[in-house]
């Protein structure tokens, strides 16, 4: 059944793209539309009847090469179990959605056939990203992760006649690449010091490593805490992190599937899933830990703040999701991979959504995407209204304060998040609780600035295309529908088992429970805590009696490395110290969440020339903002410039100057002279050979007598 | 004289008896009405030798005191010159039936050249070299007048003649020093001599002056001049035959003179013939751009190859000469294929030989244009292709016997080369509309050239096992 799942998008690709003219554009696309509500049936059955014991399915030999033995297999555990329904879930309603949104597109010729082609990278995307999380190894999960690369290159420059189109897919590979040589970097240290790239075998060799010291660059670090770091990097690229992000805001150029898809659903998570499915190996990197805490919260905070200004609706959009990405990093970085993977789930749902919905209004409005011309179109478009009402409460975090799981999906997740911050009792993580309640602020108000601007007061812009807008067809309203039921209760159905009960929890990620194995296992693992321990320095001290105190509910989880999908190390007690948070803490995001809907509202419905004044009075500061910091101009002063002058005179100097010049002037003015040489020598005549055989006698003799032939 | 010393040199006495009692057949009979008959059946007769040999010989064995031998290079060389000399005779048929050219003297003129062919690679003393060398030689001179009406054929037989003569001259000259100062003419005695430390100047004059006289044969710079012109005057059939059979013997008794008679002193030999191989490969692919004429190109094409098969005997090692072999297998089967095609290149019936008449021709017959295409390719050593291999195999071994400023000078000639190979690509494939050839042409001619375009694709999975042979050839040879 899994082999299914990973295959049936492949097949639809390949039938589509390859196979649409034979069969006809529709019936291509119908193939590869159908195959991926397939695999989404199939994964939700997997999901739901899953055990939480991992599975191995072989597939087929990958690579035998000296020590290097890998197989193409699926690792079937948890972590891919959700992965698994975010993708196929999320890839079958945007096929449907794209029946609708690409139905007419103007940047393509009356006739030309480009949504096959379309359909095919869509499923083409859904198989490498399949790849990407079913992956039973480093390289395996490299495979996809550049697969998933290509395909958004692909997707980002679709409409290749728009040259922003173009530049934006490159910048987003070439972005990419900074991060995947992370990546590369960290599967070279990982099988040099493991000599295995098998995620088993890392994950059993995890402790070890956090002993060992490797040579890197210019000095010694702990290998645990490299390797760690170098994955990081990797996931930095890919998550649109803080230093690498400036890709995700550009990649909007695509069509607005595409951003739903993949820049808000699915690749972009797959750093996220990167870090918990490494977290046996990142728990003994308590300094890489505390890294992606930091930037994952500097993130969350920087995406926030530029996202108050912008005009755009999907570039809101695209910096809400580089943000609420920091959100899911920070709470990797403290340590509970569960409410990582929750969040990434529940966002799934209302960005995917919220990408959707701005696809329809992007649709209704005749591809106009600039907030300024929108306005009053809650009646024109109804229900893609109420489907942005449900986003924009998920996202924000609307919910019934303190009990916790009683809300729409975003405020279970993202409240568990903030809590679990809190309890992360290291300084990373006490900046990143505060950093993390004002980017809940942030978030509220430029959500609802959104659904302010576009939906609330007097209709701007365009005339014409106000009294055209429409409500978009049934195939782009229906996934709406269908996510607007996962931004609604994705949080409240599956609060227990990712964060609210800790025995819950080990149930769900198959983590061999503490309480029911730990006198067996207690001597094989107690060396092991102990190492962990010493490790942690003045943490661990800290941490025994702490266990003690706590008593039978907050005993540690005892499994190893690598028993369940998931790995928290012994002295790792945020997840239940997050439940004990002060009922401030709790509170503070949702009053966040107030005062941004309070401001939201005082600037865009009650006065409408506040924001206009504010931005006056400050000037530098919103200059700032809506220049994204001026991350692009200073790359392009540092990196971008440089590189092209170097490229230039590499190519004007070293290219045309010296190589061609050099190649030309030999091929075209030297060999030709031979050449005419040659032909004159050839006269005809006898006499003229044989002069030049005895010549050539006469040479050879020489040669031979003088040259040192003769002794 | 033992039956022992008649056994060794069965296949040579049987293809001569054949050429005397077919001379007689013919001329008693129905004179060139016969030609045809006499064409299949020489053909027939030097392939089932050529079986023989390479399926019955073993060993090593030597004949009338050391004066022939019969050992596996020996047989490489004879089957080579065997089969290529017979694909070439079949190929030729139609052709010259065609412009009543088919006289019944021209199978048994190359009958009798095959002989001398197989008694040079044969040669185990200087008198039997130049009796074999002589033998091939005149039976050439008489194919390339064969079209006694033209003056450019009778003109490139002259010329054939005369400076044939006059490197037979520098070969005598330089076997009479050797024999002055070795004392003997036997390969194995001159050996001896020169094993004897000091080798004489004498007979290092010997050695320079039938190396001019092998270089001839071979057409290596600077002895090459008759090749052109040769080429291009003579019939094609006699062109795809100088381009292929004679080649391999001659450079088979090159390696055989070298590494035999000279062995002990390869030092002194090997820079000479390292000087011809870089010469000839430079002047090969250079001159080779300015020719309008493809025969003529063929010319300087083949030495050009001429060149890196030197490079290969240059190395001085067995390694040397296996890649020397395995570049002349390749090479004579690359040559076979084009000549084919260029025996197939007709307009209104009458041979056209001017490469401008190829244009656009891949859109006329697609199949024969990339049969095509493969062969020049491989000709010029692009890598999937067997042609590639060949090269890689002579660069190797001079580069393993540190001759690496020769197989650096052979890839910038190659690169040089390759030019004009892919040119004629150009216009084949891209070229301009003009006048351009016929369409179609005789299957047999078209077999030969999918055959070895083929080969050159299917070739790079194990050479079809020439490798091994070379190997067994080379060892025998060099020890």
């Amino acid at each position: 059944m899994e082999t299914i799942i990973l295959f049936a998008p492949l097949v639809g690709a390949l039938i589509c793209g390859f196979g649409w003219k034979l069969i006809g554009e529709e019936a291509g696309m119908w193939v590869a539309t159908g195959l991926l509500f397939l695999a989404c049936l199939l994964s939700w059955i997997v999901f739901l009847s899953f055990d939480g014991e991992m599975e191995r399915i072989q597939v087929l030999r990958f690579i035998e090469s000296g020590s290097l033995s890998t197989d193409w297999a699926i690792r079937l555990d948890r972590l891919t179990a959700i992965m698994l329904i975010v993708v196929t879930t999320v890839s079958a309603l945007v096929h449907l959605y794209s029946w609708g949104y690409m139905a007419h597109d103007d940047n393509f010729k009356h006739g030309e056939s480009y949504r096959p082609r379309f359909f095919a990278y869509l499923s083409f995307f859904t198989f490498a990203m399949l790849m990407l999380v079913t992956s039973d190894n480093l390289v395996q999960m490299f495979f996809g992760w550049e697969g998933v690369g290509v395909a958004s290159y692909l997707l980002i420059g679709f409409y290749f006649r728009k040259p922003s189109a173009n530049a934006a897919a490159i910048k987003a590979f070439i972005v990419n690449r900074v991060g995947d040589f992370g990546f590369a970097l960290g599967i070279f240290g990982i099988f040099f010091l493991v000599d295995s790239i098998n995620f088993s075998d890392i994950f059993a060799a995890a402790p070890d490593l956090a002993h060992k010291d490797i040579g890197f660059l210019w000095t010694r670090w702990n290998a645990a805490e490299l390797c760690a770091f170098l994955l990081f990097v990797g996931a930095m690229g890919k998550s649109a992190q803080l230093i690498l992000h400036t890709w995700l805001p550009d990649a909007m150029e695509g069509p607005t599937p595409v951003s739903a898809l993949i820049h808000a659903a699915t690749m972009v998570t797959a750093g996220v899933f990167l870090v918990c499915r490494m977290s046996p190996l990142i728990e003994f990197a308590p300094h890489a830990k505390s890294f992606i805490v930091v930037l994952g919260a500097s993130t969350a905070f920087f995406a926030a703040t530029v996202g108050l200004v912008q005009n755009d609706i999907k570039r809101v959009i695209a910096y809400s999701t580089c943000s609420q990405l920091g959100y899911m990093f920070v709470a990797a970085g403290v340590g509970v991979y569960s409410v990582a993977m929750f969040h990434l789930l529940t966002h799934a749902f209302f960005k995917a959504m919220l990408f959707l919905g701005a696809g329809s209004v992007i649709h209704a409005m005749h591809h106009e995407q600039d907030m300024r011309n929108y306005g009053a179109l809650r009646a024109k478009v109804p229900y893609t209204f109420w489907a942005m009402m449900i986003g924009t409460l998920a996202i924000t975090g609307v919910g019934i304060p303190l009990t916790g799981w009683l809300g729409f999906a975003g405020f279970v997740s993202k409240d568990a998040i903030i809590e679990s911050s809190w309890a992360g009792g290291t300084a990373a993580s006490s900046y990143a609780f505060w950093l993390l309640v004002v980017a809940a602020l942030f978030t509220s108000f430029y959500s609802w600035r959104l659904m302010f601007l576009t939906f609330y007061g007097e209709a701007r812009g365009d005339k014409h295309a106000h009294e055209h807008a429409h409500e978009s067809p049934m195939t782009m309203i229906a996934p709406l529908g269908v996510l607007a039921i996962g931004a609604v209760f994705a949080g409240m159905i599956w609060y227990k088992p990712f964060f609210g009960d800790h025995a819950a929890v080990e149930k769900f990620f198959g983590i061999p429970s503490a309480h029911a194995e730990a006198t067996e296992h207690a001597a094989v693992h107690l060396p092991m805590a102990a190492n962990a321990q010493e490790a942690h320095g003045g943490e661990g001290d800290h941490a025994a009696p702490a266990e003690e105190d706590h008593g039978e509910e907050h005993a540690a989880p005892m499994a190893a490395p690598g028993d369940g999908a998931i790995y928290m190390a012994p002295d790792n007690h945020v997840l239940s110290e997050a439940h004990h948070a002060p009922v401030l803490v709790k509170l503070a995001p949702f009053i966040a969440m107030l005062i941004g809907f309070g401001t939201a509202w005082l600037f865009y419905i009650r006065d409408k020339s506040l924001p206009k004044r504010l931005a006056e009075a400050q000037r530098p500061l919103y200059l700032f903002l809506l220049n994204k910091w001026y991350f692009d101009e200073v790359y392009d002063v540092i990196f971008v410039q440089p590189a092209k002058w170097i490229g230039r005179k590499l190519w004007r100097v070293g290219d045309l100057g010296t190589i061609d010049g050099f190649l030309n002037g030999l091929a075209m003015g030297v060999v030709p002279f031979f050449t005419r040489l040659a032909g004159r020598a050839q006269s005809g005549y006898v006499f003229t050979y044989a002069f030049a055989m005895v010549l050539g006698v006469v040479v050879l003799v020489s040669w031979m007598t003088i040259g040192g032939g003769a002794h | 004289m033992t039956s022992a010393d008649l056994s060794a040199i069965a296949p040579e006495i049987l293809i001569s008896l054949y050429a005397m009692a077919a001379l007689l057949f013919g001329a008693y009979t129905g004179k060139d009405k016969t030609a045809p008959l006499l064409v299949w059946v020489t053909s027939g007769l030097m392939v089932l030798v050529g079986l023989w040999i390479g399926l019955s010989g073993e060993g090593t064995n030597t004949a009338f005191h050391g004066m022939f031998t019969d050992d596996a290079f020996s047989r490489f060389g004879k089957v080579t010159v065997l089969f290529s000399a017979a694909a070439v005779m079949v190929m030729s048929e139609g052709y010259m039936a065609r412009r009543n050219l088919l006289r019944f003297e021209f199978p048994i003129l190359i009958a009798l050249a095959t002989v001398g062919m197989m008694v040079m690679v044969s040669a185990g003393d200087l008198m039997t070299l130049y009796m074999g060398l002589e033998l091939q030689s005149l039976a050439l001179y008489v194919v390339a007048a064969l079209r006694r009406d033209s003056a450019k054929s009778t003109e490139a037989g002259l010329k054939y003649f005369v400076l044939g003569a006059l490197s037979s001259g520098l070969l005598l000259y330089g076997a009479s020093l050797t024999y002055g100062y070795a004392g003997t003419t036997l390969f194995s005695g001159i050996v001896s001599v020169a094993s004897e430390g000091d080798i004489p100047l004498g007979l290092l004059f010997g050695l320079v002056f039938m190396i001019t006289g092998l270089a001839f044969k071979v057409s290596a710079v600077p002895f090459h001049m008759w090749t052109p012109d040769v080429y291009e005057g003579s019939p094609t059939p006699v062109t795809a035959f100088f381009a292929t059979a004679p080649k391999v013997a001659a450079i088979g008794l090159f390696a055989r003179v070298m590494h035999d008679a000279f062995g002990q002193v390869v030092p002194d030999w090997s820079q000479v013939i390292a000087l011809l191989s870089v010469l000839s490969m430079f002047l090969g692919a250079i001159a080779a751009i300015g020719q309008r004429d493809i025969k003529r190109l063929m010319a300087y094409s083949s030495i050009a190859h001429m060149g890196y098969a030197l490079m290969g005997l240059a190395a001085g090692t067995q390694f040397g000469v296996q890649a020397m072999l395995v570049y002349m297998a390749i090479y004579v089967t690359m040559n076979i294929g084009t000549f084919a095609f260029i025996l197939s290149m007709e307009r209104d019936g009458q041979q056209v030989t001017d490469i401008a008449s190829l244009n656009l021709y891949s859109k006329k017959s697609p199949g024969r244009a990339l049969a095509m295409l493969i062969l020049l390719f491989s000709l010029a050593g692009v890598p999937p292709l067997v042609g590639f291999f060949g090269k890689f195999y002579v660069l190797k071994a001079a580069v393993e016997a540190d001759l690496t400023w020769l197989a650096v000078a052979g890839v910038v000639a190659s690169v040089i080369g390759a030019f004009y190979y892919i040119r004629i690509v150009y216009l084949m494939y891209f070229g301009e509309e003009r006048e351009g050839l016929d369409a179609g042409g005789s299957p047999v001619l078209a077999g030969f050239l999918m055959a070895s375009a083929a080969a050159m694709v299917l070739g790079v999975i194990n050479l079809f096992g020439v490798e091994a042979m070379a190997a067994a050839a080379a060892a025998t040879l060099v020890n």
